[in-house]
């Protein structure tokens, strides 16, 4: 990391993980005190805890942790779209976890094992998202496999995001490792554990037309600019405040 | 919400230089798998060498208060019973 240029694709990418990892934890953050039992509210929020963590160290890496979360427009927000996409119901926060966190583990897994600029956090991380990874699991396949109304809804999360899933597979500067491997790797999973859990593998596009997919570039979904709002609200009414 | 009613589980938990399983508390879970993960979360804080065991609170069966007397009163005028004249050397160590 000597160069000016490694350092500045660095920064892309370390923007892009780290974005995913704060979105997507303020997400399972606003389930505290709303969970469908208190031990899952308790897990949720261990998992976005674990997400905030890698956020930070991300973050940090870039610039001020507090200004990138808090001054940033959502334009310059390069979090995938998948991670910004409302709660919804307890399915779909569980389809969206099982999508991100396969994906998540598989990036991890191999950052960890090269030389590179991610490989400690990496390291550290690839053991709590291998949690969030069969905790998602675990719970698509009691909800699959469980009543009809679960296997329903479990069925329309993971159709309703399915769309969101190609954009993980896009390149990103920075990120020195085998996407298109990632990807034969995660269908895999994810078509395995849908199986188990009874429920049909979706049919849609995951890229191209008709699916979405520019939140490295920057283009985020409706919802995302309400979720920045709140969350940024306090840090912006009170500029420059310490806490 | 539709009906969740999760059994009880009891949660013992060794901890990474501990000799025993203690018991540590309970909790509600669909099923053992998930009362594992949920014991992790809740006790443990998933530090790393620690060993969980999670029973359903309905295979446990307790004694009950009513029988104290004859079960935990052992006859004290017996001292012969009561190892407890014994110094304990210095090389044991988990007694």
């Amino acid at each position: 990391m000597t160069a000016p240029e490694t350092a500045a694709v660095a920064t892309t990418a370390a923007l892009a993980l780290g974005d995913d990892a704060l979105v997507l934890s303020h997400r399972l953050g606003e389930w505290a005190g709303h969970a469908p039992v208190l031990e899952e509210e308790v897990a949720l929020a261990n998992i976005a805890l674990d997400l905030l963590g890698q956020a930070r160290v991300l973050l940090s890496t870039v610039g001020d942790e507090d200004e990138l979360a808090y001054l940033r427009e959502e334009r310059a927000f390069r979090n995938l779209q998948l991670v910004e996409q409302p709660n919804g119901d307890f399915a779909h926060t569980i389809a969206r976890q099982l999508y991100f966190s396969t994906y998540q583990h598989l990036l991890y897994a191999e950052l960890a094992a090269a030389d590179g600029p991610f490989t400690g956090l990496a390291a550290k991380a690839v053991k709590e998202v291998a949690y969030h990874r069969d905790h998602a699991e675990q719970w698509t396949l009691r909800l699959g496999d469980g009543t009809e109304a679960g296997h329903e809804r479990m069925q329309r999360a993971c159709t309703a995001l399915w769309r969101f899933t190609g954009e993980m597979f896009q390149r990103v500067d920075g990120l020195d490792v085998d996407l298109a491997g990632m990807e034969t790797a995660w269908l895999e999973s994810v078509r395995a554990v849908l199986h188990r859990a009874t429920l049909t593998v979706p049919e849609g596009p995951r890229a191209g037309a008709w699916t979405a997919g520019a939140g490295r570039q920057g283009v985020h979904t409706e919802s995302f600019g309400r979720m920045l709002a709140e969350m940024q609200h306090l840090h912006r009414s009170h500029p420059g405040a310490s806490w | 919400m539709t009906n969740t009613d999760w059994p009880l589980w009891e949660v013992f938990v060794r901890s990474r230089r501990g000799l025993s399983h203690t018991h540590a508390g309970s909790l509600h879970a669909p099923d053992a798998e998930f009362a594992l993960r949920n014991a992790r979360d809740l006790y443990t804080r998933r530090g790393e060498g620690v060993s969980i065991w999670v029973v359903p609170s309905s295979a446990i069966t307790a004694s009950s208060p009513d029988e104290k007397d004859p079960f935990f009163e052992p006859a004290a005028d017996k001292p012969y019973r009561h190892p407890t004249f014994y110094e304990i050397p210095d090389g044991v160590k988990h007694l």
